[in-house]
């Protein structure tokens, strides 16, 4: 059976480790065949932002990781529209995360859904596994 | 361990992995495939340049699901299936594949 998996992701993309861990979870768990969707609230929305630059703390920028979520069918990311506003960001300031649909011949569709504090509650709300990182 | 190529000597994991990835050229590739007994084709290089050139733009190696698709994608759709990869790279496209191609193993690969 199906099951709706939600990873909900709250924490700056670096400093700790819940942003990598949680996409390479999220990259594996998409190898079964679930619904899967990603959310970003609060500081996680941090982690989609464009022009990432690790090279002075010497961490690998995994920001390109969030690109390829698409070919892994990883298509419904929810970001939080409060979280932007209250840190000065808008969807232009986040990555243009696309994914191709195979059945339309391949046409690019946008994966980030931009929804209220209110609306992503509800989304939550019809999930059947939530983790949070 | 390690293996030599092109008069070189390149240090690899327990598995056979390439330790340092900006090490690779064509002729590691080319001594792992000897060495596993199973010789290079234009058909093999489509694939592991396909590799490279993916982890270049996403810093991962694709999973195999993601691989055949892409593959099917650039390639044609009668090599984007999992049958034409494993006559190619019988030990697992994504395993053997990438091994090939200097780069880690996919992320969920066993």
């Amino acid at each position: 059976m199906v099951k709706k998996f939600m990873y909900i992701n709250r924490k700056a993309p670096y400093g700790t480790i819940y942003a990598l861990e949680s996409l390479e979870v999220v990259l594996i768990g998409a190898a079964f065949d679930q619904d899967v969707s990603l959310a970003f609230i609060g500081d996680g929305v941090y982690q989609l932002t464009k022009g990432q630059d690790t090279k002075a703390i010497g961490q690998k920028n995994f920001s390109t990781v969030y690109m390829a979520l698409g070919d892994y069918d990883v298509n419904k990311i929810y970001v939080e529209k409060e979280s932007l506003e209250e840190r000065g960001l808008t969807l232009d300031d986040l990555q243009h995360l696309v994914w191709e649909d195979e059945d339309e011949d391949w046409a690019e569709k946008d994966s980030i859904r931009l929804v209220s504090r209110a609306e992503l509650s509800d989304v939550l709300d019809e999930q059947d596994v939530l983790l949070s990182f | 361990m390690a293996i030599e190529a092109n008069g070189k000597t390149f240090e690899t994991d327990e598995e056979g992995y390439l330790a340092n990835l900006n090490e690779w050229e064509p002729a590691v590739a080319t001594a792992m495939a000897e060495a596993e007994d199973c010789p290079l084709t234009d058909e093999h290089w489509d694939i592991i340049n396909f590799l490279r050139e993916y982890y270049e733009e996403y810093q991962i190696a694709p999973a195999v699901r993601v691989l055949t698709k892409a593959v099917g994608k650039k390639l044609g759709k009668d090599k984007g299936n999992s049958k034409y990869l494993y006559e190619l790279f019988p030990y697992g496209p994504g395993k053997q594949a990438c091994k090939y191609a200097g780069l880690p193993k996919p992320t969920g690969c066993v």
